[in-house]
């Protein structure tokens, strides 16, 4: 028994990063009161860039920060697009995925199949020796073990600073912002352009740990689980881990059952995320709490004059 | 220094003018990206402007794309005007598509005027239904139909997968994952000796009867009333939670319809090729439209045309399909941008203010 389970939450660990990553750039892009459809097109594109950098320039650090960069210049256009020019923003988000996962197909033709050096797996000094915990958790690349300690820095984030609590005041109640004396417009970028950066990392986890080769489709929906778990978590990166790993878990069963081979059709084993994200919405409605939304979330700061 | 100021009254042609601007600059980046490509970027738009309206062979091409693209963005305008973010354009048509398929292979030997109707009728239902769901969810629980609807995208290619590739595969073809060929009585015919089919018929009527609907019956206005949201429906005394599952089943059922045509009158069976995007191509019509029924027969003809030019030009030049994709988004992202001038303009600070 523990032979399957501990390989399997191992697993889930590692499928439910990428995710996690993404969730908590959601969150903090939702916090200031911007609502992102696009990170599905920007977790591909960033994939790629991660992909792309480290392939030529043979650094899969270097690919990891492109990630975050391309992923910083779609949240970037988004944030163009609905603060500055007041666009819709649930359409200018699925604008983004449309052209971000166009985009991805269109440049990544060239590397479909090929391999770029990734981040590789090692035992975590001390920590992997733990029994069961250790194999479970300490036994991954250096992304993962980034992933840790990120949901803590969010929550130290908007708990402890107050740059952070300006950023969620515009995202509850831009006009008070204003009228306190804040910049709500240049504050909902930089929620939007840093929620960007770490949307674009969870893209950059895929092409570069999860797999080490460039194929299309890779982020398969994972964006898009992503925002639902935004809504899962109540805004709260605590929950977001555990979302993540929910959804992990799942992706991980299902492929091992593959491997293992069932009597079940594989088109059906791959509903499951699907299936589970509607089942995760409605438990957290029923919970229903929608007072942990921010306020303002979804409308755009209207210019004087 | 600039300054914004709202417009005092709208800005006449400003749409149009929007729109044209959106469309020339993403011609031009596209273009960029094409030469960035190491291709013959002029070349490329010259093929592309000959695929989408250089012959009549593209114009048929254009027109019968159309008709999945008008009927899928009919529907997500009407969901749209309601406030009610409908994704699931693409999942819908799958399910259409599905229902008609069932409908044909369960009665292959019925005629032609029994066996259609049949097929129409369960397309809107299975599409309708697949829209249902995430309404009723809406509803009674308060999920994000935004979400919902788009895992039931995911749920129903995956469905129609496993009918393709095991329950309903047919044994003569050869391992390809596809459903037997439609005996003739499940297959729209062509109009004439043209290349286009009957479904264009359906649309004109579908289109028309949409719009007599909305501007006639009571159900109508009040379907436009409650475009200002839940609130305002509530003052008017309007039945909000039962005009969005209607809307909801309507917008599915008409983007069913879109998979049944495309499944008999293009494909004569059901196979995983069906699926190429109109769903979410169909978003973008919708709001380049500005939900506008006749402006949506405009705008999906627009974006057929510009689907068969891209065919044209991955034929010509090996381009990837996906140029399409990238050309959508960001006509759509543009004129989200651009419309910012609909309603404000910028003009020169005065000193000393």
């Amino acid at each position: 028994m523990w032979d399957f389970l501990i390989p399997l939450f191992a697993a889930t660990v590692q499928s439910g990063t990428p995710v996690l990553y993404a969730t908590l750039g959601e969150m903090m892009t939702e916090k200031g009161g911007v609502l992102n459809l696009g990170v599905e097109g920007m977790m591909s594109i960033a994939a790629l860039a991660a992909f792309w950098t480290s392939f030529t320039t043979g650094s899969p650090w270097l690919g990891f920060m492109a990630g975050g960069i391309a992923g910083m210049v779609f949240g970037g256009l988004h944030a163009f697009v609905c603060v500055t020019c007041l666009g819709n923003q649930v359409v200018s988000g699925l604008a983004l995925t449309i052209f971000g996962v166009g985009l991805t197909h269109f440049l990544g033709v060239p590397y479909v199949g090929l391999a770029a050096p990734g981040f590789n797996p090692f035992d975590f000094p001390v920590l992997s020796q733990i029994p069961v915990l250790g194999e479970i958790f300490f036994k991954h690349d250096m992304l993962v073990y980034f992933s840790f300690v990120l949901p803590v820095l969010f929550w130290f984030f908007f708990r402890r600073t107050s740059f952070g609590l300006h950023v969620a005041a515009t995202g509850e109640m831009p006009a008070a912002a204003a009228a306190a004396g804040l910049k709500p417009v240049v504050l909902r970028y930089f929620a939007v352009l840093a929620g960007g950066f770490m949307i674009g990392l969870g893209g950059a986890y895929l092409s570069l740990a999860y797999t080490h080769l460039w194929t299309n489709g890779l982020s398969g929906g994972r964006g898009w689980i992503a925002v639902a778990l935004v809504i899962f978590a109540f805004w709260r990166p605590g929950r977001a881990v555990a979302g993540a790993y929910l959804f992990g878990g799942v992706m991980a069963f299902q492929l091992r059952l593959q491997a293992v081979g069932t009597n079940l059709p594989s088109s059906l084993l791959l509903m499951l995320p699907y299936l589970l994200t509607i089942l995760v919405l409605i438990l957290s409605a029923w919970r229903g709490r929608r007072i942990d939304a921010p306020a303002a979330l979804g409308t755009n700061i209207e210019p004087e004059g | 220094m600039l300054k914004i100021r709202k417009r005092d009254e709208p800005w006449k042609w400003g749409a149009l003018v929007v729109f044209l601007g959106a469309l020339l600059f993403s011609l031009l980046v596209g273009g960029l990206i094409l030469a960035g490509h190491g291709k013959d970027a002029l070349h490329a738009l010259d093929l592309l402007w000959q695929g989408s309206f250089g012959n009549a062979w593209a114009l048929e091409g254009a027109l019968l794309k159309a008709i999945p693209l008008f009927l899928c963005s009919l529907g997500v305008a009407v969901a749209f005007r309601m406030q009610i973010w409908n994704i699931g354009a693409e999942g819908q048509f799958a399910l259409g598509a599905i229902g008609a398929t069932w409908m044909a292979l369960t009665f292959p030997d019925l005629p032609r005027y029994v066996l259609l109707p049949l097929m129409f009728i369960m397309a809107f239902v299975f599409g309708g239904v697949w829209a249902f769901i995430p309404a009723l969810l809406k509803l009674k629980l308060r999920v994000n139909e935004i979400i919902s609807t788009l895992m039931l995208n995911y749920i129903a290619i995956l469905l129609l997968d496993f009918l393709v590739f095991d329950a309903w595969k047919d044994p003569a073809s050869f391992g390809f994952p596809m459903t037997p060929e439609f005996t003739p009585g499940a297959v729209i015919p062509s109009i004439g000796n043209s290349g286009i089919h009957w479904g264009l018929f359906f649309c004109v009527v579908v289109g028309f009867g949409l719009w007599g609907f909305m501007r006639f019956t009571r159900l109508g206005f009040e379907l436009k009333a409650s475009g200002e949201g839940a609130r305002v429906a509530k003052y008017a005394k309007i039945r909000y939670g039962m005009l969005v599952l209607f809307v909801m089943t309507l917008s599915g059922g008409f983007a069913g319809w879109a998979g049944c045509i495309e499944t008999s009158a293009v494909l004569g069976r059901l196979q995983g090729s069906l699926m190429v995007g109109y769903g979410y191509t169909a978003i973008v019509v919708a709001w380049l439209a500005r939900l506008e029924p006749l402006n949506i027969a405009f705008a999906s003809f627009l974006l057929a045309a510009l689907r068969v030019g891209v065919e044209n030009m991955q034929l010509e030049l090996q381009i990837p399909a996906a140029f399409g994709s990238i050309l959508e988004g960001m006509i759509l992202l543009t004129v989200l941008a651009g419309q910012f001038f609909l309603t404000y303009t910028l003009e020169r600070r005065q000193g000393g203010e």
